[in-house]
C-alpha cells in the first residue's frame, strides 16, 4: 500500500484506509437478513485488523449468502462462481498466487447439498482461505426449500416438516480435520467479529458456521435457526477475543480460566472459559462436543477445534512465494537448449 | 493338434512367391494384461530403427486383464500409416479370439500361434500358413520368476517375427535397451527370449511366406510418440504453470506425461520452490473449477479429460465463457454415449464440446491431427486462451493421444508467449483508473482484465455468472444484456482469425473435395491417392480449430461435392459446416463412420467413388 498513514487520524487504519474503503456495493438482500450483519462484521474486522483488500479475494458459491461479497470490500477482486463450486475455484485461484488471502461465503445449500463434495476436498487439502457458511437451514434464493441443515421436526411454509437428520457442517469440518472450526450467531456480533479475525489469522482453511437467520422464510419463533431462538438459546464454550500480538497480554491471565492459543504468525487467540472445562485443541473432544449438543438440541458457539500442525496445500506442492502468475516467461518456458536436448534425446 | 500337422505343408510351392517388402499389417491378439505392450512396442522400434515407416495401433478392451486386445502394426514402405482392414500377419496368442482371428484372414496370410493355442479350423484353411511354438517350453526352459511368465511368453512372437521378417537383432535389443531405460537385467531376460523362439525357427520351421522386411531410410530424422506426450511436452513450453485432472482413459496419459517430464524440464527455482503444481481433483468438476480459479488469477491452467469428464465440466464451461477466463481443456476423445466403449476411438465431442456451457456459448477448439500439432497447440492453446479470454479446447483422440506415431522433431516455439491483454498497476495509474472490465476498447470484442493481487486501488472488479455491464457491474437490462452477448460474439470472430487455419491441398482439375480433422487424416492422405488411382482427384482441406473461416467457405464453394470425413455417428462437423456454409449445405455429404476403430484409407475410398458413381 502506498497511501501513508495519516498520524493521529483515527479513522485511518494501520494501511491508512478509511472505513468506507472497506464497503462494497450496497446490499440487496432482504432487510434484516442475517447475511447482511455479517457483511457488516467483515468490512469491520478487515478495516481494524487492516487487511489489504488489494490482497484479499472474495469468493462466493450462489445463493442469498453467496451475493454478500459484492457487499464487501469494492477494492478487493470478487468472483461469485457457481452453485456449490466455490471450494475448486478458491483451490485453483490460492494456488495461482498463495500471497493473497481469501475470504469466501456460502450458504448451508452451497456447501451442505451440492458443495459438500467440494467443501470436504477443500478441507482435506487445507486450501488456505475463510470460509464463512451463513448457515440459515433454507434456500433464501429459491425461495424457502429446506437445506441439510434443517433439523428434525423445523416446519416452513413452503417445504412443511422435515424429516431428515441434519448435517452438521462443523462436525464435517472437524472429521476433516480441519484446523480451524467455529461456530457462531448473527446475532451476536462480539463473537463473530472475534472469530473472524482469529480464521484470518489462520493459515490454512478456517470454517465458521455462522447461523444466519433467513427473516423472509425460517425466523419463526420455533425455527432453530430464528433470531430469537438463537437469541434465547445460544451457549457460548467460551468468551474469545482475538489479541494481535503478544505483547498486548501482559495481563495476568490464570491459566485455569483461561486458554491461550498462539497463532501461526504472532496474534493470540484468548479462550476465558466458562462454565465447563474445553479444550479446543482436542479433537476427540470436538466431536465429542458437538454430538452431545445434537442430542441435548443445545446451540452451542465458539471456537470448537484448532489444529496448527497441518501443511497447506501449496506448502506441500512448495509452492513459491511469488505467484504463479507472475513467474516470467523465462521461467515458464524452457529454454531453446533444453528443448533441443529433450529433442535429441527423443531421436535417439 | 498334433506335431505332424504343424509341420510345414507345401512348402516349394509358397516359397516362389515373388517377396512382398515392407508392405503388409501385424495383427496381434494378445489378452489384456499380459504385458503384451513390450513386445509390440518392440517390433515397432525395430522396424523404426531400420528406417522402415511403421505405425502401431492398440485395439484394446475396457479392462485391466483377461479380456481380448489386438494390437495392429502396418509396415508400409510408402508410409502410409492408417489402419487396415486386412492382415497379412496374425500372432494368434489368445485362445478365446484365435479361431474368429484366423477366420477373418484372407487368403495366404501368416499365422503365428503358441501350440497350445488350438485353432478348430487349422485343416480347414490349407491357404493359411501357419508357425506353430513350443510357448510353454520356451518358457519353462527360461526359468524366470512366475510374475514374469507372461511377459516372456510373448517375446516368443517377436523372435519369430524377427526372424521369419528378416528384423536385425541388433535393433530389437537396442529397442529392449529403450524400453527398459538401459537396465540390463530386464533386457538380458527379455532377449534371451527373443532369441531363443527365433532359434527355434531357424531349426524347424523353414520360412515359407513372402513377407519380409528391408532396410529402408524413411525414419531418419524422426521418432516416435504418442499423441498425450506429445501433448504434455507442448503444455510444458507453453509454460504451464497450473494442472488439475481426475483420472480418465484415455486422457490419464497425457497428466501421465506432464508428471514424468515437468520435474525434467522444469526444475526447481533457485530458492528450490517448485514453478508448477500439479493436483489431482476430487472429479472432473473440481478440475475445471480449479483449473478457471488459477486462471483467473493469471496463472496457466489446465486440465484434460475425456467425453464424460467434459460432461461434468458443462457449467464451469460456461462461466469461463461469460465471466472470460483463460483456461485450457484437453478432450482426448473416445466413444460415447455415455461410458460407450471407454478404450476406442471417436470424433463424437465435436459439437457437445463446440457449444459446451448453456444459453448461448461457442467455445475455441483445437483440431490436431499428428504430433507436431499435438506439441504445437499444447503451447498455443495457452496463448489463446489468455488472448482471447476464455476456455480454449484441445481436441484430441484416443488414437492420437494413445498410440505410437512417427513425427519429425517438433518446432521449438516461434513466438513468445502471449499473456493477452491484461492492465498492470502501472498502466492503471496511466490511465487514472479509469477502465471497465468487460469494455470493448480495442473493437475486437476482447477488453482487458486485472488480476487479483494488483495493487492499484481500482484494479478490483467482480467476475460473475451473472449478467453484467461494461463495469463487470451486476445488471439486469436488456441493452447490457444484448451488449454483452454482441461483444462475445464479436470475440468469436476475433478467434476465427486467430485459430491456426486449415491445412488445404488442392489439386488442378479435382471436382471433389474433402474436408477431415484430427486422426482421420491419415487414412485421407492415403485414400486421395487410390482414389486418384481411379481416376478421382480430390482436394483436401484439413481442419485444425473452431470456430471456422473463411478458407474453409471459399474452399467448400469451389467443388461439387465436398465428403465429411470423421469418426462419429452423427456427421457433427458437416453440421457445423452447414451452419457455417448454409448456401453449400447440400454440396457436404457425410462420409462419417463410428465403429470404434480408426478409420481406413478403404472406408473413405469406397464411400467417394460410390458418392460419385464409380463404385
Ligand atoms: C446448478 C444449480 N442448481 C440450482 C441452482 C439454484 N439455486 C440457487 S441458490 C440455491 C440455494 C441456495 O441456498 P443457500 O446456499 O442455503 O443460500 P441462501 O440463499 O439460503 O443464503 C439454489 C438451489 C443454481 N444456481 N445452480
Ligand atoms: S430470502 Fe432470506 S436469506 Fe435471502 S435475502 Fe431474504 S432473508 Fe436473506
Ligand atoms: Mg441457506
Amino acid at each position: 500500500m502506498t497511501t501513508e498513514l495519516k498520524a493521529g487520524n483515527e479513522k485511518l487504519n494501520r494501511l491508512g484506509l478509511d472505513k468506507l474503503d472497506y464497503k462494497g456495493r450496497p446490499s440487496t438482500l432482504c432487510s434484516g437478513c442475517g447475511h447482511d450483519s455479517i457483511t457488516s462484521q467483515i468490512i469491520n474486522v478487515c478495516w481494524e485488523l487492516g487487511v489489504d483488500p488489494q490482497h484479499l479475494i472474495k469468493m462466493s458459491g450462489i445463493g442469498c449468502s453467496s451475493k454478500s461479497p459484492a457487499y464487501f470490500m469494492n477494492r478487493a477482486h470478487g468472483f461469485n462462481t457457481l452453485h456449490g463450486r466455490m471450494p475448486s475455484v478458491t483451490t485453483g485461484a490460492m494456488m495461482a498466487n498463495r500471497e493473497l488471502k481469501a475470504i469466501g461465503v456460502s450458504g448451508d445449500g452451497d456447501t451442505g447439498s451440492i458443495g459438500l463434495g467440494q467443501f470436504k476436498h477443500l478441507l482435506r487439502r487445507n486450501v488456505p482461505m475463510v470460509y464463512i457458511i451463513e448457515n440459515n437451514g433454507v434456500y433464501g434464493l429459491t425461495k424457502g426449500q429446506f437445506s441439510a441443515t434443517a433439523d428434525v421436526g423445523q416446519k416452513l411454509k413452503y417445504a412443511g416438516t422435515n424429516e431428515l437428520t441434519p448435517i452438521d457442517l462443523c462436525l464435517e469440518a472437524v472429521s476433516s480435520d480441519c484446523g480451524f472450526v467455529a461456530r457462531s450467531f448473527a446475532g451476536d456480533a462480539k463473537q463473530v467479529r472475534e472469530l473472524l479475525k482469529a480464521a484470518l489469522s489462520y493459515n490454512g482453511t478456517a470454517v465458521l458456521d455462522i447461523i444466519s437467520p433467513c427473516v423472509t422464510f425460517n425466523n419463526h419463533e420455533d425455527s432453530t435457526k430464528s433470531y430469537p431462538y438463537g437469541k434465547a438459546h445460544e451457549e457460548r464454550i467460551h468468551d474469545i477475543s482475538f489479541i494481535e500480538s503478544r505483547e498486548e497480554i501482559q495481563v495476568d491471565y490464570d491459566p485455569g480460566t483461561t486458554q491461550i492459543v498462539q497463532l501461526h504468525d504472532g496474534p493470540i487467540i484468548q479462550l476465558r472459559k466458562l462454565d465447563e472445562d474445553y479444550d479446543p485443541t482436542d479433537r476427540g473432544a470436538a466431536m465429542q462436543l458437538l454430538e452431545e449438543a445434537h442430542a441435548k438440541q443445545e446451540f452451542i458457539t465458539g471456537l470448537l477445534y484448532i489444529n496448527q500442525t497441518r501443511q497447506t496445500l501449496s506448502e506441500i506442492h512448495n509452492l513459491p512465494r511469488t505467484a504463479l502468475a507472475d513467474l516470467p516467461s523465462e521461467k515458464l518456458r524452457p529454454s531453446k537448449e533444453v528443448f533441443d536436448k529433450l529433442i535429441g534425446d527423443l531421436l535417439a | 493338434m498334433s506335431a505332424l500337422i504343424e509341420q510345414p505343408i507345401e512348402k516349394s510351392e509358397r516359397s516362389d512367391q515373388p517377396p512382398i517388402v515392407n508392405d503388409f499389417t501385424i495383427n496381434v491378439a494378445t489378452v489384456n494384461g499380459s504385458g503384451s505392450q513390450t513386445a509390440n512396442a518392440t517390433i515397432i522400434r525395430a522396424l523404426f530403427k531400420m528406417g522402415i515407416p511403421v505405425t502401431g495401433k492398440n485395439i484394446f478392451p475396457s479392462n485391466i486383464s483377461g479380456l481380448p486386445t489386438w494390437y495392429t502394426i502396418r509396415v508400409n514402405k510408402d508410409g502410409y500409416t492408417a489402419r487396415r482392414d486386412s492382415t497379412e500377419i496374425l500372432v494368434a496368442f489368445n485362445s478365446q479370439t484365435a479361431d474368429a482371428d484366423l477366420e477373418s484372414l484372407k487368403e495366404g496370410a501368416v499365422c503365428i500361434h503358441p501350440q497350445d493355442v488350438v485353432l478348430k479350423d487349422k485343416a480347414n484353411r490349407p491357404d493359411v500358413i501357419f508357425y506353430t511354438l513350443p510357448v510353454k517350453q520356451f518358457v519353462k526352459e527360461a526359468n524366470v520368476d512366475v510374475k514374469l511368465r507372461d511377459y516372456i511368453a510373448n517375446m516368443a512372437y517377436v523372435g519369430v517375427i524377427m526372424e521369419l521378417l528378416g528384423i536385425e537383432p541388433e535393433q530389437v535389443k537396442a529397442a529392449l535397451q529403450t524400453h527398459f531405460k538401459g537396465k540390463a537385467k530386464p533386457v538380458e531376460i527379455n532377449y534371451n527370449m527373443v532369441n531363443k523362439a527365433a532359434e527355434y525357427v531357424r531349426n524347424n520351421l523353414p520360412k515359407q511366406d513372402p513377407y519380409k522386411v528391408e532396410r529402408m531410410n524413411a525414419t531418419t530424422g524422426k521418432f516416435m510418440i504418442d499423441g498425450n506426450s506429445a501433448g504434455a511436452l507442448g503444455a510444458i513450453f507453453g509454460g504451464v504453470s497450473f494442472v488439475s485432472w481426475y483420472p480418465i482413459t484415455p486422457s490419464t496419459s497425457l497428466v501421465d506425461a506432464l508428471n514424468d517430464y515437468l520435474p525434467e524440464l522444469r526444475p526447481e527455482d533457485e530458492n528450490g520452490k517448485a514453478t508448477y503444481a500439479v493436483v489431482q481433483a476430487e472429479d472432473e468438476l473440481a478440475a475445471a473449477g480449479m483449473v478457471i480459479g488459477a486462471g483467473w488469477v493469471g496463472a496457466r491452467s489446465m486440465t484434460a479429460t475425456s467425453g464424460p469428464g467434459i460432461s461434468l465440466m458443462t457449467e464451469f464451461t460456461g462461466l469461463g465463457y461469460f465471466a472470460e477466463i483463460p483456461g485450457v481443456i484437453w478432450d482426448i476423445m473416445r466413444m460415447g454415449p455415455s461410458t460407450g466403449l471407454p478404450t476406442r476411438v471417436s470424433q463424437g465431442d465435436v459439437l457437445k464440446t463446440y457449444y459446451l456451457g448453456h444459453g448461448d456459448t461457442k467455445n475455441i477448439c483445437l483440431l490436431p491431427s499428428n504430433m507436431k500439432e499435438c506439441f504445437e497447440f499444447g503451447w498455443r492453446a495457452f496463448d489463446l486462451a489468455e488472448r482471447l479470454q476464455t476456455p480454449v479446447f484441445v481436441l484430441s483422440d484416443l488414437d492420437l493421444g494413445m498410440n505410437l506415431w512417427m513425427t519429425d522433431p517438433f518446432d521449438y516455439p516461434a513466438e513468445p508467449m502471449d499473456r493477452g491483454k491484461v492492465l498492470t498497476a502501472a498502466q492503471l495509474k496511466e490511465l487514472q483508473g479509469k477502465w471497465g472490465r468487460y469494455e470493448d476498447v480495442d473493437g475486437d470484442g476482447i477488453a482487458y482484465r486485472t488480476l487479483p493481487g494488483n495493487q492499484h486501488p481500482a484494479a478490483a472488479y467482480f467476475a460473475r455468472g451473472t449478467g453484467h455491464n461494461p463495469q463487470a457491474g451486476y445488471s439486469e437490462r436488456p441493452d447490457d444484456w444484448e451488449n454483452n452477448l454482441a461483444r462475445l460474439a464479436q470475440k468469436h470472430d476475433t478467434a476465427r482469425t486467430l485459430v491456426p487455419k486449415p491445412a488445404v491441398d488442392e489439386r488442378a482439375g479435382a471436382k471433389v473435395g474433402i474436408i477431415s480433422y484430427g486422426s482421420a487424416d491419415p487414412a485421407v492422405v492415403e485414400a486421395r491417392d487410390q482414389l486418384r488411382e481411379a481416376g478421382i482427384e480430390t482436394s483436401y482441406l484439413r481442419l485444425k480449430a473452431l470456430p471456422l473461416d473463411e478458407t474453409t467457405r471459399e474452399f467448400i464453394g469451389k467443388y461439387d461435392h465436398v465428403y465429411v470425413v470423421e469418426i462419429n455417428f452423427d456427421a457433427q462437423m458437416r453440421s457445423l459446416l452447414q451452419l457455417h456454409t448454409p448456401e453449400y449445405a447440400t454440396r457436404l455429404i457425410a462420409a462419417n463412420k463410428c465403429d470404434g476403430l480408426p478409420l481406413t484409407a478403404q472406408f473413405i475410398a469406397d464411400k467417394v467413388k460410390q458418392g460419385e458413381g464409380k463404385a
